[in-house]
């Protein structure tokens, strides 16, 4: 527990100091020494928890069990690589003072949210977070859109917040305090109640975790905050969400079938929408955030999947979905981290994140370009990288349910193995696009040139991330006993069948062909050098096709990419296209944000400029507001009691 | 002791049914007057050392500077004497008196301990509260607004006179502090309008409003 507390101090510190002294190098030593050392002294006691070493509780409203240090590990190991990768990153950047500031803020507040033991102290954990990332997603404030961006997260953020809130106060009013103990001991609570509590954390959290409809945020906002901060946001900081759906339901009791069945639904829409959207975008970053949507929609899937084994009371369902959706928490912030930062380091080297203007980089910046290729396959669930695996036990575990299940809930399954399976599938073609046009190919744009490859503290955290992806992918076996120890934690009553050490230990079959796919791997490609040692390669141009005099502009763009898929789900996205003979355009608007929040806020607007054309602006107004306000509450305390 | 608190309330009334500037002034210099008594009488013995330095404290400033500066200002600014109510006088009078009704039928459920005072002060606390704040309601001009925020303050005073005996020195303090903070802060509002636009009335600072 000191370990703890003093983690939270040095972050502090580094938030504090950081602000306060002058020069731009001390800043930053302050602000990322503070993360560096805040992040490992954090790690040390999830470590020991993770390791059966039992939970930790203190006289404070904190405490470490098994949820918390799970979710503090991917906190701060991900926080520890951002702050390294920032050295390189803040090479001539300007904004030193609000990033240093904010991001060990932010960090802090991050670990204080999973280990806050208090309603209380959680919702004002969870308001620093907020506001701490709004800073940071604001720290290039000239640019318009920026700002925009800013405007849309403060938004999203607070109407979550507000839901979170209800949560809480109608918790605290049955339970007469807010200490989270107390409220796990309220259960079980009656069914309309329950029901929603259920609804105001799944909109509450699912906000900030970006499940649709909730996710118009993201991918206004990873794309204007400076990329260390978008890998840390899109990696972990949606994962508070994950994490706080997974602790509302620890006070909620047993779950009824519903439940379940809405978090599949969710999910299915999130992974699907998420990645055909991501399809259709021109900006690198944008499109990550898009995927953040669907991999959230692949662990909501495992979360729903595993709340229906409990309603049922079947574990392996259980079992399968709840460690699914864990492992997919650490393997999305291994491999989304990974993606966002090589992303920051191309458009740290281009200065641009249209996806159109790039090209070639991979001659350019080597370690970048690989490292994003291995990201890529992880995220689509290739194996044998670490994204596979999750997704594997998800798939197993709603192949289990297909089998055993019935009715809707064995419709939901099958649309679930439907949905992953497309969503999988589409996200191939959409990171074949990305590392196709970004890394391959020639350069498009000649304006962009100087292209050099990052520094080295930049490169090392993402070879450290990438080799985490192939390391978890080839031996899962590390993590799942953790991950088992945790569903017994969510659900005492858990037994362990053996049905289900058969579907574990089929596991280490398959890193065994995954270390035999490697070694066949390996050795071909010796065996091609080999071959190709004697012969004399010539080397030319890409996209050469036989034509005499190739232009940069023969190649496939993002947009060649986006155009057959936009045009088959033209009823479902409405892209917006404009073509000439020499040219071509499509864009996209998000659904929800065009059919549900763009109206929405359309008429909150007009009804608001109605409400802004009353006011005459006195000051006897105003007052009378709050005086008929104050009257209001008393007469409503005295005669009916709140 | 009930007379103190019954003439508390009674000078709260007369603010809202006078109708000259100089008698709104007089009057809270009275209300301040009474509520600065009101410690005093809270020991046993009269000579208590807190009890007088409260008395003289709040007196000091309730009673003395405060409506001497608002003279003051008054004087400088050369404004009608006129109050220039929002809603007829007889209506805030009415208002007063339902204020006043909604005060004293809801006072039994706050269950606070009002010993040594009578427990008529905790409605009669809260009706003073209410009282400012029509008073700041229904009144326009800048110097109309630091009386009704004085009215206001000496309510949250007399709720303060009930924790007298629980935290003696601070929580006094603190409400003096605070009001000392606000007429200055009405003050220097009330010589800047004055200056800027040759008469102290609050609703031309809705020329300020955002949208047409």
């Amino acid at each position: 527990m000191i370990f703890l507390i003093s983690s939270f101090l040095f972050l502090l510190i580094g938030s504090l100091l950081s602000f306060l002294c002058r020069c731009e190098e001390t800043k930053k030593w302050m602000a990322l020494g503070g993360v560096m050392v805040g992040s490992v002294t954090g790690l040390i006691p999830a470590v020991f928890v993770l390791a059966g070493k039992g939970p930790l509780s203190s006289s404070l409203p904190i405490g470490l069990d098994l949820l918390s240090a799970f979710f503090l590990i991917a906190i701060l190991f991900v926080s520890l690589l951002t702050a390294l990768y920032s050295w390189g990153y803040l090479k001539g950047e300007p904004h030193m003072t609000v990033y240093c500031t904010f991001f060990p803020l932010l960090v802090g507040a991050m670990e204080a949210v999973v280990v806050a033991r208090d309603g209380f102290l959680f919702l004002i954990c969870w308001e620093v977070m907020s506001l701490a990332s709004f800073f940071l997603v604001t720290a290039e404030h000239e640019t318009p859109k920026v700002r925009h961006a800013g405007w849309i997260y403060l938004i999203a953020t607070h109407l979550a917040t507000a839901f979170l809130m209800a949560f809480f106060v109608i918790l605290f009013k049955k339970a007469g305090s807010f200490a989270f103990d107390d409220f796990v001991r309220l259960s079980p609570l009656s069914a309309s109640l329950s029901g929603i509590l259920f609804l105001a954390a799944l909109i509450g959290f699912g906000t900030k975790a970006g499940i649709f409809p909730f996710h118009v945020w993201l991918p206004h906002a990873h794309p204007a905050a400076p990329s260390p901060i978008s890998a840390l946001m899109s990696g972990v900081m949606i994962k508070t969400g994950i994490y706080g759906i997974l602790r509302a339901f620890t006070f909620l009791g047993p779950p009824p079938l519903w439940w379940g069945e809405t978090l599949i639904v969710a999910g299915i829409f999130s992974a699907v929408l998420g990645v055909l959207y991501a399809l259709m975008q021109h900006d690198l970053k944008r499109l990550l955030a898009y995927h953040s949507v669907e991999n959230i929609g692949i662990i909501v899937i495992g979360i729903g999947l595993g709340f229906i084994g409990r309603t049922l009371h079947n574990p392996i369902l259980q079992l399968l979905g709840f460690t699914g959706a864990l492992f997919h928490v650490w393997n999305h912030a291994i491999f989304k981290g990974l993606l966002f930062l090589g992303a920051g380091s191309v458009v740290h080297a281009t200065h641009t994140r249209a996806i159109d203007r790039l090209g070639g980089l991979l001659k350019k910046m080597p370690v970048t370009g690989t490292t994003f290729l291995i990201a890529s396959a992880a995220i689509c669930g290739l194996p044998p990288l670490n994204g596979f695996i999750s997704e594997w036990l998800i798939y197993v575990g709603l192949f289990r349910a297909s089998q055993s299940l019935s009715q809707l809930p064995l419709f939901l399954s099958v649309a679930g193995v439907v949905g992953i399976a497309f969503a999988g599938g589409l996200a191939i073609a959409c990171f074949t696009k990305v590392f196709g046009v970004v890394f391959l190919g020639e350069p498009r744009d000649p304006t962009i040139d100087g292209v050099k490859e990052s520094s080295l503290s930049m490169r090392v955290p993402m070879g450290i991330l990438a080799l985490l992806c192939i390391g978890l992918g080839l031996y899962p076996q590390f993590v799942l006993p953790v991950l088992i120890s945790i569903c017994q934690q969510l659900d005492p009553s858990l037994l362990l069948t053996s049905a289900l050490n058969e579907t574990f230990s089929s596991l280490s079959t398959i890193s065994i062909i995954f270390v035999m796919l490697l070694i066949l791997i390996a050795s071909l490609l010796i065996f091609c050098r080999f071959q190709l040692k004697s012969k004399i390669i010539r080397k030319a141009l890409t996209w050469d096709c036989g034509y005499a005099l190739p232009s940069s502009r023969m190649q496939y763009t993002a947009a060649s990419f986006g155009e057959p898929i936009g045009t088959f789900f033209r009823v479902l996205l409405k892209p917006i296209t404009s073509s000439r003979a020499d040219h071509f355009e499509e864009h996209v608007v998000d659904l929800s944000e065009r059919s549900f929040f763009a109206p929405l806020f359309q008429r909150a607007n007009r009804f608001l400029t109605f409400v802004r054309r009353q006011q005459r602006n006195r000051i006897q107004d105003y007052l009378m507001y709050i005086f008929m306000t104050l009257v209001i509450l008393l007469l409503w305390e005295v005669w009916f009691g709140i | 002791m009930d007379w103190l608190i019954v003439g508390i309330i009674l000078t709260s009334f007369v603010m809202l049914g006078a109708s000259r500037l100089a008698s709104c002034i007089r009057m809270v210099a009275l209300q301040g007057a009474l509520l600065s008594i009101l410690p005093l009488l809270a020991k046993p013995s009269f000579w208590d050392f807190h009890g007088l330095l409260l008395f003289v404290g709040s007196f000091t400033i309730k009673a003395l500077a405060i409506p001497f500066f608002l003279f003051r200002s008054l004087k400088e600014a050369r404004i009608k004497q006129e109050v220039e109510p929002v809603v007829s006088l007889h209506m805030t009078l009415i208002g007063g008196g339902a204020v006043l009704v909604l005060a004293f039928s809801s006072f039994r459920f706050f269950a606070l301990p009002t010993a040594p005072f009578p427990s008529l002060i905790v409605p009669a606390a809260l009706a003073t509260v209410l009282i400012g704040f029509l008073l700041l309601i229904s009144r326009t001009k800048a110097i109309t607004q630091v009386v009704g925020f004085l009215v206001l303050e000496n309510g949250v005073f007399l709720f303060g006179m009930t924790l007298l005996s629980d935290f003696p020195l601070t929580v006094e303090m603190g409400v003096l502090l605070d009001l000392l903070v606000g007429v200055f802060v009405m003050g220097i509002m009330v010589y800047h309008i004055n200056r800027t636009f040759d008469h102290i009335d609050t609703t031309v600072l809705s020329k300020l409003r955002d949208i047409e």
